[in-house]
């Protein structure tokens, strides 16, 4: 178990500087919603499946979805020329 | 302020937060240990009090079902803002969605993404009634399943086109459903005052522990945010659809 809960911890440490060291913010979204997922599994191994599920349904699905439609109609605003490449 | 400069405040300011994680982190109890005495006696009364198989639905929706309220209106308040935000506003017009318009630059949904979503869409809607209805047995509860319901939505705008959203997303319904689980949380809560009561207060006939019946007031408050979290996540997502594919402001990029 001890294994299993360090392991969950480094890729929650790795998760979190993935979606720090991704700059441009479309990327990021989809990097954050992997991060999201990352977390609920780290819930669902320290024992909290309610947490897990809404963190999933959260982190994973609704707040990505709102930034990429956010960016969308920024870049339709004209306005999104720095976060394209 | 030069590069130099700043890399000193924030080194400065690096350190003193550093040493004060450090200091706060030698005071927590040991890897694993729970010192707090709620916990446990939840865990030992909870079933045999409220008859919930699911200990955290009992304390969120039952226990502490008051701060559970405040949640749900911090989320209504929240969506209304969004609702509010992002109506049309003046000068903008709109225009034809691409997929609609005769010079459409829309690409077409492929067939997998649009099989994949169809064949999901019928278990998604399952699976989130099946985790609204059964929070107070098993994890999940209103604020998942009714995330998950939303997911539906979703999906047949992945899978359709924006227009058959448009079509299944009655507005009025979806603002029904918004203030009627806002609402229904309100009047499950009353139910405990007309009954001579507490606010709140679980006065249902709580049942076997396991049942789908069970649990008194749990199930009906889960099925009122449920209700109103599908509701405000779906016009979540169609506000933000509607600006970013509808609406257009005078000379912007279409």
């Amino acid at each position: 178990m001890i294994v299993l809960e360090a392991a969950v911890f480094l890729l929650v440490a790795a998760g979190g500087t993935a979606v720090v060291l991704t700059r441009n913010p479309l990327n990021q979204a989809i990097v954050a919603s992997f991060y999201g997922l990352i977390l609920g599994i780290m819930f669902l191994v320290f024992q909290a499946p309610d947490v897990a599920l809404s963190q999933i349904t959260v982190g994973a699905v609704a707040l990505p979805l709102m930034i990429v439609l956010a960016l969308a109609k920024v870049r339709a605003l004209g306005g999104g020329k720095g976060g394209e490449q | 302020m030069t590069p130099a400069v700043r890399r000193l405040v924030f080194l400065a300011a690096a350190t003193v937060a550093g040493a004060l994680l450090l200091w706060g982190l030698t005071g927590l109890p040991p890897y694993g240990v729970y010192p707090g005495p709620y916990g446990d006696v939840l865990n030992q009364v909870a079933v045999a009090e409220r008859k919930a198989t699911n200990v955290v639905a009992a304390v969120t929706f039952d226990y502490r079902g008051v701060d559970t309220m405040g949640e749900e209106y911090i989320l209504f308040a929240a969506v209304i803002g969004v609702a509010v935000l992002l109506r049309a506003q003046r000068g903008e017009v709109e225009r034809q969605p691409d997929e609609d318009a005769a010079d459409r630059r829309a690409p077409a949904t492929s067939n997998a993404v649009r099989v994949l979503g169809l064949a999901l869409l019928g278990p998604v809607v399952l699976f989130g009634v099946y985790v609204v209805t059964h929070g107070h047995l098993s994890p999940g509860g209103g604020f998942q399943g009714g995330v998950v319901l939303a997911t539906g939505a979703l999906l047949v705008y992945l899978s359709g086109e924006y227009v058959t959203l448009r079509r299944v997303r009655p507005v009025f319904l979806l603002d029904l459903a918004e203030s009627a689980g806002a609402g229904g949380y309100v009047a499950v809560g009353l139910l405990g005052v007309a009954a001579g009561a507490a606010f709140l207060e679980n006065v249902l006939p709580l049942g076997q522990p396991g049942a789908l019946l069970s649990a008194g007031t749990i199930p009906l408050i889960n099925l009122a945010v449920g209700v109103e979290v599908a509701g405000g996540l779906v016009l979540l997502l169609s506000e933000f659809l509607q600006q970013t594919l509808v609406l257009r402001r005078p000379g912007e990029v279409t």
